[in-house]
C-alpha cells in the first residue's frame, strides 16, 4: 500500500513542477495546469525525477551551472489591485521576506537588492523588471553583470467569488559554489520551499491582519531559561 | 514576572521570566487576576502533545485587567477594563475568521511555526495560548501577565463588579462544552450521551439541556463527577458497572443516543482490550492517542446520528470502527472551539444566571502552588474538578 500522506506531502511541494519549457513563464503556466489536477497525490517520486530534468533545462537555457526552483501559491483575502500594488513596490519585499534587508527602487525597471549575510556582511545585486501586466503578472531577473543569478515571477488571480487573490510565486536561481554559494543558501535557507512558504505566509498576515504574527522571545513570548 | 513553565514530562515549575511587552500594534498586555488549569493542560503535563518545549509558559484559561494597549487595539480596549481572554488567537480578518471559524484562523501562527501544522495536519494550525509550538508558541496565562495579540478581536470585556469566577470559564471550557452541544444539532425528543464528566463534559450536559435535549446520559467512572452530572439533570452510567453498549441500547429502547459527545479525548481511562493496547503503544511512542472513547461513541450512536468531538486529540489513532461510522450514516463534527463566536451569547446567559459554572471550582491556589495544582488535578480527579490560580 502506498502511504497517501507522504505522497500528498511531496506532491504539495512539487505540484507546480511543469511538464516542460525552460522559461519561467512556461514553468508558470504548466504549474497552473498541474495545480488544477486532483491526481498529483500519487505522483511523488515521478514528479521528483522530472523536477531534476526541469532544473537542468532551466540552467542550460540561461547558461547557469545549475538551477534551484521554488514555487508556492497562497490566497490573500484582499483585492487583487492592492496585492499587486504592494508587490510592485519592490521595497516592500523586505517587509515579509525574512532574509532581505532592503530593496531600493532605482527607476521604473531597476531595483537594488541587499540580502543579509552572516556577521555584518551582505550581498547585493540589481534586478530588472522583465514583465509587468498590471494586476496580473510581475517578473524580474538579476542584471546580467550581477554576482547572483536569480529570476522571479508572480501571478495574481482572483480567487473564487469573495475569496480574495491567489498569488503564485516561482523563483529560480543559480546556486554557485564557494562563499557566494553559502550566501545564496542562506538567502533561501536549506529548504528553499520552506523559506518561500514562510515568506508568503508573512505577506498574507501583513496584508490581511495588518501585522506579522510573532512569538519571538523574550518580549513577544517570555519563556524560562532551561 | 512569575510564570508556570514546562520543564519536562510531569515537571512544571514556577519561574521568574521576562515581562511580556507590546510588540505589534494590535497587542494588549493583561495583568492576570484568575487563571485555571485545564484538562488539556494535563495532556501537556503527561507529554502527549508534540512540539512542547522546555521553558514554555503554560495556561490558556485566563482573565485579568488591561494594563497596556497597542495603537491597533486602542479603539476596542481601554486600560483598566476587565477582560476574559479566549484561548484561541484569531486575527479577525482572514477567510476563516470572517466565517466565524476563529479556531481555524490562518494568520495567528507565526510563519516560522506554520510548517509544523502543515506537516502534522496538512495545513498550518491556529494560534493558542500556552499550548506548544504547533499552535504558535505563544506564552500562556498561568503567569502574572500575558501578551494578548489581536486584542481588538479576542478579549471579551466584562461589566464592572462581576466576580472573576463567574466568567473565567468563558475563556475555554464553557464555550467548548457549548460548541460540543451545538455540534449535536439537537432536535426535539433527542437523547444526548456525554462521555466524560470533566469540566467540558459537565458544561456540555448543561448546554445540551439549554439547547433542547430531552434526556442527557452522562458517562464516567468517578462517583463525584457523576454526582455533579446528576445535579445538572443528567442520568448517569458508571462504565465500571455496566456494559455501556447494552445499557445505552436499553435506556433508549433500542434506538440509541441521537447524538454522542466524546469529552474525554486522547487519554481515555478504562480497562478494555483496545485501550490497554493503545496505552502500551503510547508508552513506547508507537502512537500518541488512545481513542478508546471515540470508538465507543461511534458504536453507541444511533443510525443517522451525530458524533461531536471536543476532544482533545493530537496525533494518530488506529482501529477506528470505520464500518460502523459509514454503515450507520453518522455525521461527525469536531474542532477546537470558535471561542470568540460563542462568548457574547454565553456571557449574556451567565449574567442572566441561566448558566452557572462556579460549582465546578474545587480548589483555589496562589500561582506559586501551581505545580502542586497540576499534580492534584492529575491524581485526584474524583475530588479535584477545577483548580483556579490567583497570580496577584
Amino acid at each position: 500500500m502506498p502511504k497517501p500522506h507522504a505522497a500528498a506531502g511531496k506532491a504539495a511541494n512539487k505540484g507546480w513542477t511543469p511538464e516542460g519549457g525552460a522559461p519561467l513563464s512556461g514553468l508558470y503556466s504548466a504549474t497552473r495546469t498541474i495545480m488544477t489536477l486532483s491526481d498529483t497525490a500519487g505522483a511523488g517520486p515521478h514528479v521528483s525525477r522530472k523536477e531534476g530534468k526541469l532544473e537542468k533545462r532551466i540552467a542550460e537555457a540561461r547558461d547557469w551551472s545549475n538551477a534551484e526552483i521554488v514555487g508556492r501559491t497562497i490566497t490573500i483575502d484582499r483585492p487583487r489591485a492592492e496585492v499587486f500594488a504592494f508587490w510592485r513596490d519592490f521595497q516592500n519585499l523586505a517587509r515579509f521576506m525574512e532574509n532581505i534587508e532592503r530593496v531600493n527602487v532605482l527607476d521604473a525597471k531597476r531595483s537594488h537588492w541587499v540580502v543579509k549575510a552572516p556577521g555584518d556582511d551582505s550581498v547585493e545585486w540589481d534586478a530588472i523588471l522583465t514583465e509587468e501586466i498590471e494586476n496580473e503578472v510581475l517578473a524580474w531577473a538579476s542584471a546580467p553583470d550581477a554576482d547572483i543569478k536569480h529570476e522571479g515571477r508572480v501571478e495574481f488571480r482572483d480567487g473564487p467569488p469573495g475569496r480574495g487573490t491567489e498569488v503564485k510565486v516561482v523563483l529560480a536561481y543559480e546556486a554557485p559554489g564557494g562563499s557566494v554559494g553559502k550566501l545564496i543558501a542562506k538567502l533561501f535557507q536549506k529548504e528553499p520551499q520552506i523559506q518561500a512558504r514562510r515568506d508568503l505566509r508573512r505577506l498574507k498576515q501583513l496584508l490581511e491582519a495588518g501585522e506579522i504574527s510573532t512569538t519571538e522571545a523574550p518580549a513577544a513570548a517570555p519563556r524560562a531559561k532551561h | 514576572m512569575r510564570a508556570l513553565t514546562y520543564h519536562g514530562k510531569h515537571d512544571v515549575r514556577v519561574d521568574t521570566v521576562p515581562d511580556p511587552q507590546i510588540v505589534n500594534p494590535r497587542d494588549a498586555i493583561i495583568r492576570i487576576t484568575s487563571t485555571a488549569i485545564c484538562g488539556s493542560d494535563l495532556h501537556l503535563f503527561d507529554g502527549y502533545i508534540p512540539s512542547l518545549e522546555k521553558g514554555d509558559v503554560l495556561g490558556h484559561e485566563f482573565m485579568g485587567e488591561v494594563v497596556d494597549v497597542g495603537s491597533g487595539a486602542a479603539h476596542k480596549l481601554k486600560i483598566g477594563q476587565k477582560v476574559v481572554i479566549p484561548f484561541t488567537i484569531s486575527c479577525g480578518a482572514c477567510f476563516f475568521c470572517k466565517k466565524l471559524q476563529y479556531a481555524a484562523c490562518d494568520n495567528s501562527v507565526p510563519a516560522e511555526k506554520a510548517d509544523l501544522g502543515e506537516k502534522a495536519y496538512g495545513y498550518p494550525m491556529t494560534g493558542a495560548f500556552g499550548y506548544a509550538h504547533l499552535t504558535g508558541g505563544y506564552a500562556g496565562g498561568q503567569a502574572e501577565y500575558a501578551r494578548v495579540p489581536y486584542a481588538d478581536v479576542g478579549p471579551l470585556i466584562v461589566p464592572d463588579g462581576i466576580d472573576d469566577e463567574k466568567v473565567l470559564f468563558l475563556s475555554d471550557i464553557l464555550p467548548t462544552g457549548w460548541m460540543a452541544a451545538v455540534n449535536c444539532e439537537i432536535e426535539d425528543g433527542d437523547t444526548v450521551a456525554v462521555w466524560g464528566c470533566g469540566p467540558v463534559g459537565l458544561f456540555a450536559i448543561q448546554s445540551a439541556f439549554l439547547l433542547g435535549a430531552h434526556r442527557v446520559i452522562a458517562i464516567d467512572h468517578y462517583p463525584h463527577r457523576l454526582e455533579l452530572a446528576r445535579k445538572l439533570g443528567a442520568e448517569t452510567l458508571n462504565y465500571h458497572d455496566v456494559n455501556l453498549q447494552e445499557a445505552l441500547f436499553e435506556i433508549t429502547a433500542g434506538i440509541g443516543p441521537d447524538a454522542c459527545i466524546d469529552a474525554v479525548g486522547l487519554e481515555a481511562h478504562g480497562f478494555s482490550v483496545d485501550n490497554i493496547i493503545d496505552a502500551a503503544k503510547a508508552s513506547v511512542k508507537l502512537g500518541t492517542d488512545r481513542p478508546h472513547v471515540l470508538r465507543e461513541v461511534i458504536m453507541a450512536c444511533r443510525k443517522g446520528g451525530r458524533v461531536s468531538v471536543p476532544g482533545v486529540y493530537g496525533g494518530v489513532g488506529d482501529a477506528m470502527p470505520i464500518g460502523a461510522f459509514m454503515e450507520k450514516g453518522l455525521t461527525m463534527k469536531t474542532g477546537q472551539t470558535h471561542v470568540q463566536k460563542y462568548m457574547p451569547e454565553l456571557l449574556k446567559m451567565v449574567l442572566e444566571d441561566r448558566i452557572d459554572t462556579t460549582f465546578l471550582i474545587s480548589h483555589r491556589l496562589p500561582l506559586e502552588e501551581a505545580p502542586n495544582g497540576y499534580k492534584m488535578f492529575k491524581k485526584e480527579q474524583n475530588d479535584v474538578t477545577k483548580v483556579v490560580l490567583k497570580p496577584h
